[in-house]
């Protein structure tokens, strides 16, 4: 193996900074040379099947993406200790009945149910919160239709907001639904008892 | 001509004893170890560029050596031991996306090298470091002129950071780590107005009146601030603080904290001269829009994803966004955007609007997307891309592709110097094409694409020429890889096989010029052919 380096060549143009790379490349640049024998070293390309250049009819594989929900390594090329990425990010989905749409919420921006309602209140314009019997209730004031919020948790029951401590319902909240007050007493679990609805 | 200076793009393309016997009276190194893959967890630990062999050479040869700036290597508490004690004038250490050390070499370094005037350390991965490091910079040592430990993890002594900073009357670059309080950063900030570049600590904390009167002053002092980073955990409450520090900003690196389009906003308004923006996808195509309209004198874009694995389903930004910096930013050269969203007629509207672009790098996040509104590849997106822009070095290709896009760039690109390909592809054409059209071409990257032998050897006379070859998951053959080895002996040609796998697949293929032979240090899952 040479240990001559060959041409050296200078990376920056700025005379501030001279820095220069390291190459294999022969004076001038130039390509480098042909080796005798590399013919026959081709010659035992053709069990690869190859052709002198490729054909273009020869249809290897399509790119195919990886099974869906599965994580590949390394993919998309993000630094994995950027860890902060993940912490401010509770996002919930938040429907509210008979309306078309749906909103999210970062339920992490709150630090309070009152700071969520507010924001609820302000997200869905034609809602209202009043305190109806000196509950917390929310009110369309256009149809006079109250809701009830509720929220689907971990094992899948519906309970109503407020009924855990804030961090506990910010931990195992997966979405949120502004339900309508006649329909609420059928649909929240039994696990749930709060004044004023009937349950059965 | 003043050869002072020495800069090893690989650090296995040659040898110290090499380099030793070449170059007299070196002051300055630079050395890049380690594939860039390895950012992304593609290369297993002890792959190797540990820099050590590399410092016994130089405390031998290079006594009079003051700079180190390493990229992706590994250096041991041993290694920076070994450096503080062995080179006297020693004054910049810059170690980017390294590892290998504790606190233990912090001390060394703190402790030994009296002429420091920067200690860099950037997206480096630690252990939990401590911080009594700080505490061995001797009483008397004041010639700090950058310091950057933003990305260790761990708490400091706050009161040795206090004495350091209020002693080093020529720091200008000051970037701290997240625990850092914003207290703690105005009794640092005070000491030093003249800051050129700061990295704040963490947000996170509850000021009262007062503090937030002391805070905001002494971010209004700051009147040379020109770059910005740091931020973590900053809300609307608490981002006004900053806005008195924003007049000359010129670079805004929002990249570790998570803004909404209306805080967001509302900060740009106060950055005038921004030339270079980093922000994560969190503030949305409005948020976008707010750039387009805020920064005409852009530069520079990053958009980096919150939300990488799709857990929460956010929106993040789509092409509506980056075509609305394109409108208001004509200046853009540099984009690296991550998006779940694409079309090929945006992009096509993107570089008429920015025709200067050097480096695009556009990564659709779900691998093989195809455009938006047609559901066809994405060709004439990269195809548009290499046609209008004339000058591009740098790019980065995702989405559904077929060969076509590698047509495009074989035949057009021809200013190209690094290409990162992944998911995309329809044959061994595809590479081809690249390999005999772009003769500017240093690194090529390469993952989970339909490239075998054939294309691998088609590139067989080019990389002695190039810096590097990435291939990974593509459908390269061990019996391709030792053919090539064989008619190359100044490529290296290393393969890691995937375990478990198929013995003939080769799964991880690195191919790179060298004149000083295999490397030695080579850990066993790493054959070299």
């Amino acid at each position: 193996m040479s240990t001559e380096i060959g041409s050296i060549l200078s990376e920056m143009e700025s005379s501030a900074c001279l820095k220069t790379e390291l190459t294999l490349g022969l004076p001038g640049g130039g390509a480098a040379p042909s080796k005798p024998g590399s013919k026959r070293g081709f010659g035992d390309m053709a069990d690869l099947k190859l052709g002198v250049g490729c054909d273009r009819g020869d249809e290897v594989s399509v790119s195919t993406p990886p099974p869906s929900k599965e994580q590949v390594v390394g993919w998309p090329p993000v630094r994995s200790y950027r860890k902060n990425m993940m912490k401010s990010c509770k996002y919930v989905k938040v429907a509210v009945d008979g309306a078309p749409y749906l909103r999210k919420v970062d339920l992490e921006m709150y630090s309070s149910y009152e700071q969520l309602l507010a924001a609820l209140e302000e997200m869905f314009t034609c809602l209202a919160i009043c305190d109806v019997m000196n509950e917390r209730k929310i009110m369309d004031s256009a149809n006079g239709i109250e809701y009830v919020p509720t929220y689907e948790d971990r094992d899948g029951d519906w309970m109503l907001v407020g009924d855990v401590p804030w961090n506990m319902f910010v931990e195992t909240c997966k979405r949120v639904r502004l339900m309508k007050s006649s329909e609420a007493a059928i649909g929240l679990s039994p696990k749930t008892s709060s004044n004023g609805l009937s349950m059965n | 001509m003043d050869r002072s200076k020495l800069f090893i793009g690989n650090c296995y393309a040659v040898s110290p004893e090499i380099v030793a016997r070449r170059f007299r009276r070196i002051k300055s190194v630079t050395l890049k170890g380690k594939p860039r893959f390895s950012d992304f967890n593609m290369l297993p630990l002890d792959w190797g560029a540990n820099v050590h062999s590399w410092l016994v050479m130089f405390a031998k040869v290079y006594p009079f050596l003051e700079e180190l700036r390493l990229k992706r290597m590994t250096i041991s508490d041993e290694s920076l031991e070994l450096l503080a004690k062995s080179f006297p004038g020693f004054k910049a250490l810059s170690l980017s996306s390294c590892d290998g050390f504790t606190e233990i070499g912090l001390k060394a370094i703190a402790s030994h090298c009296r002429n420091l005037t920067e200690l860099n350390i950037q997206d480096s991965i630690t252990e939990e470091v401590g911080g009594g490091w700080l505490s061995s910079f001797p009483e008397n040592f004041a010639s700090l002129q950058v310091l950057n430990f933003s990305s260790l993890n761990g708490d400091l002594n706050f009161d040795d950071l206090e004495k350091l900073v209020s002693r080093c009357k020529l720091l200008r670059v000051l970037k701290v780590n997240d625990s850092i309080t914003l207290d703690q950063l105005q009794r640092l900030l005070v000491h030093v107005p003249r800051l050129t570049e700061l990295g704040t600590g963490s947000f996170l904390q509850e000021l009262t009146p007062r503090q937030y009167e002391e805070i905001e002053t002494a971010f209004c002092n700051c009147r040379n601030l020109q770059v910005l980073s740091g931020l973590w955990e900053a809300t609307s409450l608490y981002l006004p603080l900053l806005y008195g520090a924003c007049a000359s900003l010129t670079f805004l690196n929002l990249s570790d904290v998570p803004l909404h389009s209306g805080e967001f906003a509302k900060l740009l308004a106060h950055c005038p001269n921004l030339r270079c923006l980093w922000v994560i996808d969190s503030v949305e195509d409005k948020g976008l829009e707010a750039v387009g309209l805020s920064c005409p004198l852009l530069e520079e874009l990053r958009v980096y994803p919150a939300d990488p694995y799709d857990r929460h389903h956010r929106d993040g930004v789509t092409e509506l966004g980056f075509l609305a910096v394109s409108r208001g930013c004509p200046k853009l050269h540099y984009v690296l955007y991550f998006c779940r969203r694409m079309t090929n007629a945006a992009v096509v509207t993107i570089v008429q609007n920015c025709p200067d672009f050097t480096h695009f790098r556009l990564c659709i996040m779900t691998p093989c997307q195809p455009d938006y509104l047609t559901n066809g590849p994405m060709d004439e997106a990269f195809g548009a891309v290499v046609k209008t822009c004339t000058k591009i070095k740098r790019l980065s290709v995702s989405g559904l592709l077929t060969d076509q896009t590698f047509e495009y760039i074989g035949q057009y690109a021809k200013d190209l110097e690094t290409l990162s390909v992944a998911f995309a592809g329809s044959s061994d054409w595809g590479m081809q094409c690249i390999l005999e059209g772009c003769p500017k071409l240093r690194k090529l990257e390469i993952r989970d694409c339909p490239f075998g032998d054939s294309a691998l050897l088609s590139g067989r006379e080019k990389y002695e020429m190039m810096r590097s070859l990435w291939m990974s998951s593509c459908s390269v053959t061990m019996k391709g890889c030792r053919l090539l080895a064989r008619e190359f002996p100044r490529l290296n040609v290393e393969v890691i096989r995937e375990e478990g796998g198929d013995e003939d697949q080769a799964h991880k293929v690195y191919v790179y010029r060298s004149v000083a032979g295999p490397r030695r240090d080579a850990p066993p899952f790493v054959l070299t052919l």
